[in-house]
């Protein structure tokens, strides 16, 4: 506590560090939470309607995308486990894998979407303007929540490009990984936050 | 600034340039870069409530068009709100004095804090756009209700992209104190060993993580609606309108005690200073700063119900709401038992904190007319809300601010005001100010809706005294903030503790040195033990 902040200039002491990205992850926490009370809101009110939208999504191509992100954490922390080993190759090699189920994913996503869209299940089309209000509601918190999702996929993925680059060129080492853990704390509160919008939206049929 | 180069090496001059400001990560100087750009913005918000006001000296159109108006009461809100009394006194003192009272030479994340002011500027560059982009200025009210703020013409989607950048900017602020109080305090410090002003600004932080992500994803879904028509809240569509206004309020009430908490800070650490004695109940004002946090955070209800809800939500509010009255009232029993028997010297910081202490006083019990269930439905939307907000968030927080820059001036600039100016100034704010706000609560009552542009003529006597005491505030905001200005300058030197403080800042020479302390302080004993009473 009463060591020089300045002494070292760019090192944050590491339990600073992670307190610092644990309250970060209780904003992410709390900002989907808005979604979701909306869900329970909107659910509560056409829970009919809900039943009857969701059919229309793919549990298939839902549950894979769950299973490749329940990996892709899994190589996450497997890395975080290689460089405190010094084993900076493994690391390396697990945090490429990550991203690659995170190509998965988002790849199954761009077909899912686009599957929408051409049915004209997009918000303000012609066919969604005859569906019942909930069946509205239901597809925009689909887009809103997947959407907003992605994105956090998106950031995730350029943190551990980041890291892989840091970690390959010596910058993230086995007694100075901060970064990569945080990104990889990052990297679990998207998978989380899936595993909750999976059931939600795919599963309540 | 200009120093001669006696003058020992300290944060403000150990480097020049406006480079080495703009790239400083240094706690104090972001400090200040937040109490310029406040300053800047306060002063362009007010005149244009001065220009409302004039507006409404006679009935009809005086000066502006109705469309006018409600762009300008818009911005005026959305620049006071969101750009100068959020971030406010957190982002000033809390910046530049939180470090220091805690014993450290810095928050935990220095860049983030410079990054944090970089995303405020921005946010609130964006605000300014939207007033101004291709004539539509944002006529929807700070608090943009749907269906209205779904379907305008005018700017709101720049708007409401302005205060969704600003509020990640205070939730990064906040983190960074919560993560600063929790792992930068100096040797011996415990947490009941800390000023209270540091514990003010950790309640406020914890309101500010997790309350302002609700409004962040909330203004999201407005945007959504806007731009790709998903209907959350417009019934056509199967959305709900009032569940925008409860997603609003979760945010935007909690948003009232970030705003007043760290003034109550700032006065707790005037009062016991210029008594010459120990605060009076250190432990109840901590617990009821963090009652405050904590019971403001499910009173949003109280500001719908005239909107639709069941009788239950209605009561319930209601009760939380009176509860939320009883943490404030032993603040204010623990300042005035804090002068109680003490050497007290009435110097302008002093003033302005027992102005604060009435303003708030008046606020806070019109605000319980407006909780009760029988009230509201008669003063819900008049200008007797006006009148009541504007005690609380000018009378309390702006008060609080100013009693704050008084007391620690010297402290920033290591020079001093004029005292007999401070106190002018004082005199012409303060009247001004309950000329203005106080007939609002008159014609209020007697029916003047809020925001309307023209008004039937009975109302005139109020909104026409109304309008003289905005002039008269405006001339002591011009007054008090000339005075400050000159002297950050000219001001004869100050000493390093001219109020006989005891807290950590006054510790450290006047201004502080770039990285606050020598040494780090140990700390032995409670924050506010004086010697004995000072002689005059």
């Amino acid at each position: 506590m009463s060591t020089n902040p300045h002494a070292h200039e760019n090192l944050i002491d590491s339990d600073t560090g992670k307190m610092g990205m644990w309250l970060f992850l209780f904003t992410e926490l709390f900002l989907f939470g808005g979604l979701f009370l909306v869900y329970a809101v909107m659910r509560t009110k056409y829970a009919a309607d809900f039943h009857h939208a969701a059919l229309e999504l793919n549990a298939f191509v839902g549950a894979t995308n769950t299973v490749a992100l329940l990996f892709s954490s899994m190589t996450v922390a497997m890395s975080l486990t290689a460089i405190q080993q010094q084993k900076s190759g493994k690391a390396i090699g697990l945090i490429f894998i990550t991203l690659l189920l995170a190509g998965v994913f988002m790849v199954n996503k761009y077909f899912e979407w686009g599957h929408k869209f051409s049915l004209h299940l997009y918000p303000g089309s012609d066919v969604m303007k005859t569906l019942p209000h909930g069946e509205i509601v239901f597809f925009g918190l689909y887009f809103m929540m997947t959407g907003l999702h992605a994105v956090h996929v998106l950031i995730g993925g350029i943190l551990l490009t980041l890291v892989m680059f840091k970690i390959g060129s010596g910058k993230i080492r086995h007694d100075h990984f901060l970064m990569h853990e945080n990104s990889a704390l990052y990297w679990h509160l998207v998978d989380l936050i899936w595993i909750f919008i999976f059931p939600l939206l795919y599963l309540i049929t | 600034m200009t120093y001669t180069s006696s003058e020992p090496l300290n944060y403000l001059n150990h480097k020049t340039g406006l480079w080495s400001w703009l790239t400083s990560s240094d706690h104090k100087r972001i400090g200040l870069l937040y109490l310029y750009a406040i300053t800047i913005f306060f002063c362009a918000a007010a005149i244009l409530g001065l220009l409302m006001r004039i507006e409404k000296m006679a009935p009809g159109q005086t000066i502006m068009t109705a469309q006018t108006y409600n762009g300008m009461f818009t911005i005026h809100g959305i620049i006071m709100i969101f750009i100068v009394v959020i971030p406010g006194l957190a982002a000033v003192f809390g910046n530049i004095f939180l470090p220091i009272m805690i014993g450290a030479r810095d928050v935990a994340f220095p860049k983030l804090n410079l990054f944090s002011w970089y995303i405020y500027i921005f946010g609130a560059i964006l605000g300014l756009y939207s007033q101004f982009a291709n004539g539509h200025s944002p006529d929807t009210g700070w608090t943009f209700y749907v269906p209205y703020s779904a379907e305008a013409s005018s700017n709101v989607v720049i708007a409401l992209t302005a205060a969704f950048v600003l509020g990640f900017s205070s939730i990064l602020t906040g983190l960074n104190f919560i993560v600063t109080i929790h792992r930068m305090r100096a040797p011996g410090m415990t947490w009941f060993r800390m000023p209270l002003f540091p514990w003010s600004l950790y309640a406020t932080a914890w309101i500010q993580i997790l309350a302002t992500p609700i409004i962040g994803i909330t203004l999201l879904m407005v945007m959504a609606e806007r731009l790709f028509h998903i209907g959350f809240f417009d019934p056509a569509l199967g959305g709900d309108p009032v569940l925008y206004q409860h997603l609003f309020w979760i945010y935007s009430h909690p948003a009232v005690y970030v705003m007043i908490l760290p003034a109550m800070g700032v006065v707790t650490e005037i009062f016991p200073t210029f008594s010459q004695k120990p605060v009076f109940g250190y432990v109840p004002i901590v617990f009821s700063s963090l009652a405050i946090a904590l019971v403001g955070y499910f009173v949003w209800g109280h500001h719908m119900f005239t909107s639709g809800m069941s009788y239950e939500s209605r009561w319930f509010f209601s009760l939380l709401t009176f509860i939320v009255a009883i943490p404030s009232a032993i603040k204010v029993f623990n300042w005035l038992s804090t002068m109680y028997g003490g050497s007290v010297d009435l110097k302008p910081p002093l003033l302005y904190a027992i102005s604060f202490i009435f303003l708030f006083t008046i606020g806070g019990f019109t605000g319980l007319a407006l909780g009760s269930l029988a009230t509201n439905i008669q003063l819900h939307n008049t200008d007797f809300v006006v009148a009541h907000f504007h005690y609380i968030i000018f009378g309390g927080m702006g008060f609080g601010f100013f009693a704050g820059i008084h007391y620690w001036f010297p402290k920033i600039y290591g020079r001093m005001y004029n005292f007999k100016w401070a106190y002018i100034s004082w005199g012409f704010l303060f009247t001004g100010f309950n000329l203005l706000y106080f007939p609002l609560f008159v014609i209020g009552i007697q029916g003047m809706p809020r925001r309307y542009f023209d008004y039937d003529p009975k109302f005139q006597t109020g909104e026409f005294l109304s309008t003289i005491g905005a002039f008269i505030l405006i001339a002591g905001l011009a007054g008090m903030i000339s005075n400050l200005v000159y002297h950050a300058r000219k001001g004869p030197k100050a000493e390093a503790n001219p109020w006989h403080g005891v807290t950590l800042e006054w510790q450290v020479p006047s201004p502080p040195p770039h990285e606050n302390f020598d040494e780090i302080p140990v700390i032995t004993h409670e924050p506010y033990l004086f010697d004995k009473p000072a002689t005059k």
